[in-house]
């Protein structure tokens, strides 16, 4: 019981960073109505600039939240100013040309990294990478704890962005109908552009909390391009809320899959819930909701 | 029109029969070997994304099923690894119907990105079930001939039957089916045609030949793991490629996809036969990348889509609209 509780803890720890991750790639996916496959690979890059910042400034990763992911915002914006935004008046017999060439933006920069790094494993050893304490007979990785409050935070803190400002409201209302939001007087191309450097910089911000607990290299993009995908359609294509709870689940699935299966299987079981959500469940949590 | 497509299949054909006999050097052989089997392969993913609409980013579930195939006759049925061209076939046909099951109750993005998640499954499995697959150790064969020769003929045996193959599919009643399909799926159903009847003819048709691909791999290189025939890049995303750099929706632009790409391929990775730095070689993967932004950036529908549009460049008029090129069906 202890054990599967500690999982439990374990799971819903880690599934709080998922679902910040995850809830990037879903307003990508409820604005533009693509699947940003770069995704994971952006949060690579991320965590890269951290490590940077970490060897040669010596900055502790948390205060790096404050520059990664703003970093990456920029390089969202160009990304889909300069590269995604121009297919759509190209007219081309293969309608999904942008999911491809989110595929070659990933490609690009994993590859890049890999050029100006190399594939070595890299880690960030700060003072508080391994702490724990105990509560009752659970232990708390302190690192892990921090992430997920901090998660917390930034989710919390996108959902004001999304209900409460202005520009929010223009995000929600583009997602809703991008031709009667431009009706409406709203800069449909820059609110699309805002919207992808947003959902970079989330997944930013979960690399960054992610540094000190995870190894880094350069091919830690593509799993978590999948992890991220897998919460989007778990959660309903494009539905925020539940993006988190799709985080969640997926977080304390693999958990469990880690314990009680084999450690090795622990990505399997992700996929696994995917393609059992694809064919008894295609709409995700969210349909479960409206009943 | 029908005519001269005949003629240029068969010119091409009678080229490349005689291309190993005055070209003796093994490496060049091998080059086109593989340039042939990338033509099967893009050829199949093209009857099911570029004619049929259905864009799979999942192609290296069947030249994994396929090569898996062939290489499991020899190591747990104990026969030769050729039985696999036999099997090969319809065991990524008997997947790509599940493939089907499972991704045609969706549409358009959705679609890519399960076909995409059940490629992971299937390369996971791959890798984990031991008893069947080797696991990560992957399947070793000893290849039944030293000579190219024997692989170069059946490589484009292969690929001519594919080539002609989807282009009768594709001047059948079949082949309007799937372009209606592609064109709007709605306007087809509402005339009576059954999409998912017909995107399921199409998949077994693209996977059947994809796995011949995959059988006939093993038994040419003869070693495989899941890495490299499960791999979404270098098979699934390369499938993609090589029919886009050709051009999609057309009967020639995979095969002239497979060559470009296979060679753009090779010039990198031996750094331009060595007369570029050491470290082009190094950027080989970076360059693959590069040229997917670059192609679906420009070259949209491909060296044959887009051709006129390449013929205006080069007589230095004002360029056409992207996608001006018009189909070839």
């Amino acid at each position: 019981m202890e054990m599967f509780i500690q999982t439990l803890v374990a799971g819903i720890l880690i599934g709080g960073v998922y679902a910040l991750i995850g809830l990037g790639m879903t307003l990508i996916m409820g604005v533009m109505r693509i699947i940003n496959l770069a995704h994971g690979q952006l949060m690579m890059v991320a965590m890269y600039i951290t490590l940077v910042l970490y060897e040669f400034l010596g900055l502790d990763p948390y205060y790096s939240l404050l520059i990664a992911p703003p970093a990456l915002f920029l390089l969202g914006v160009a990304i889909e100013k300069y590269l995604l935004d121009p297919l759509l008046k190209i007219d081309s017999i293969i309608p999904q040309n942008q999911i491809l060439m989110t595929v070659g933006i990933g490609m690009v920069l994993t590859e890049t990294i890999r050029f100006i790094f190399h594939s070595d494993y890299k880690s960030v050893k700060t003072s508080y990478s391994s702490a724990t304490f105990m509560i009752g007979p659970i232990s708390w990785n302190v690192p892990m704890l921090m992430a997920f409050a901090l998660a917390v935070l930034i989710t919390a803190g996108l959902f004001f962005f999304l209900l409460k400002t202005d520009t929010g409201k223009s995000v929600r209302a583009t997602a809703q109908n991008k031709d009667a939001a431009m009706i409406l007087g709203i800069n449909a191309e820059w609110i699309t552009q805002l919207t992808y450097g947003l959902g970079a910089a989330m997944a930013a911000a979960g690399g960054t909390l992610l540094l000190p607990i995870y190894y880094l290299f350069p091919d830690v993009g593509g799993p978590f391009t999948l992890k991220s995908f897998i919460i989007t359609v778990l959660g309903g294509m494009g539905s925020t809320v539940g993006a988190i709870f799709g985080g969640l689940v997926l977080g304390v699935a693999e958990s469990l899959g880690a314990t009680y299966i084999s450690m090795a299987l622990k990505d399997a079981v992700g996929m696994v819930i995917f393609v059992l959500v694809l064919v008894f469940l295609p709409g995700g949590l969210k349909t479960l909701t409206r009943v | 029109m029908k005519k001269r497509s005949t003629l240029i299949g068969l010119g091409l054909l009678a080229l490349f029969a005689v291309f190993p006999l005055v070209e003796g050097s093994d490496y060049y052989r091998h080059i086109v070997i593989i340039a042939l089997m990338w033509v099967v392969i893009g050829s199949s993913w093209n009857l099911l994304a570029g004619y049929t609409g259905q864009i799979s980013f999942g192609h290296a579930i069947f030249f994994g099923v396929g090569a898996y195939s062939a290489g499991i006759c020899t190591t747990k049925l104990g026969i030769s690894a050729w039985w696999g061209m036999l099997l090969g076939g319809p065991m990524a046909m008997i997947s790509g119907l599940l493939l089907g099951w499972i991704c045609f109750r969706l549409r358009g993005s959705y679609f890519n990105l399960a076909t995409l998640a059940v490629a992971e499954v299937f390369r996971l499995v791959a890798i984990y079930w031991r008893d069947l697959t080797e696991g990560m150790q992957g399947i070793l064969i000893i290849t039944t001939f030293r000579s190219k020769i024997p692989y170069y003929f059946l490589a484009l045996g292969l690929a001519a039957l594919c080539v002609f193959s989807i282009s009768r599919i594709m001047k059948s009643k079949w082949g309007f089916y799937f372009v209606a399909i592609r064109e709007d799926q709605d306007a087809a159903e509402a005339l009576g045609i059954s999409s998912f009847k017909y995107k399921s003819l199409s998949l077994m048709v693209s996977s059947f030949f994809t796995g011949l691909a995959g059988a006939f791999y093993m038994n040419y290189m003869g070693f495989i793991d899941p890495e490299v025939v499960f791999s979404l890049y270098f098979i699934s995303i390369m499938a993609i490629l090589v029919a886009m750099i050709g051009g999609a929706g057309t009967v020639w632009g995979p095969p002239v996809g497979a060559f470009v790409m296979v060679l753009l391929q090779e010039l990198f990775r031996s750094s331009f036969f060595g007369y570029a730095p050491k470290w082009v070689s190094e950027a080989h993967a970076l360059a693959f990348g590069l040229l997917v932004i670059l192609a679906i950036r420009y070259m949209a529908n491909g060296v044959v889509g887009d051709f006129p549009k390449i013929v205006n460049l080069w007589n230095r008029k004002k360029p056409m609209p992207s996608g001006a090129g018009g189909i070839e069906i």
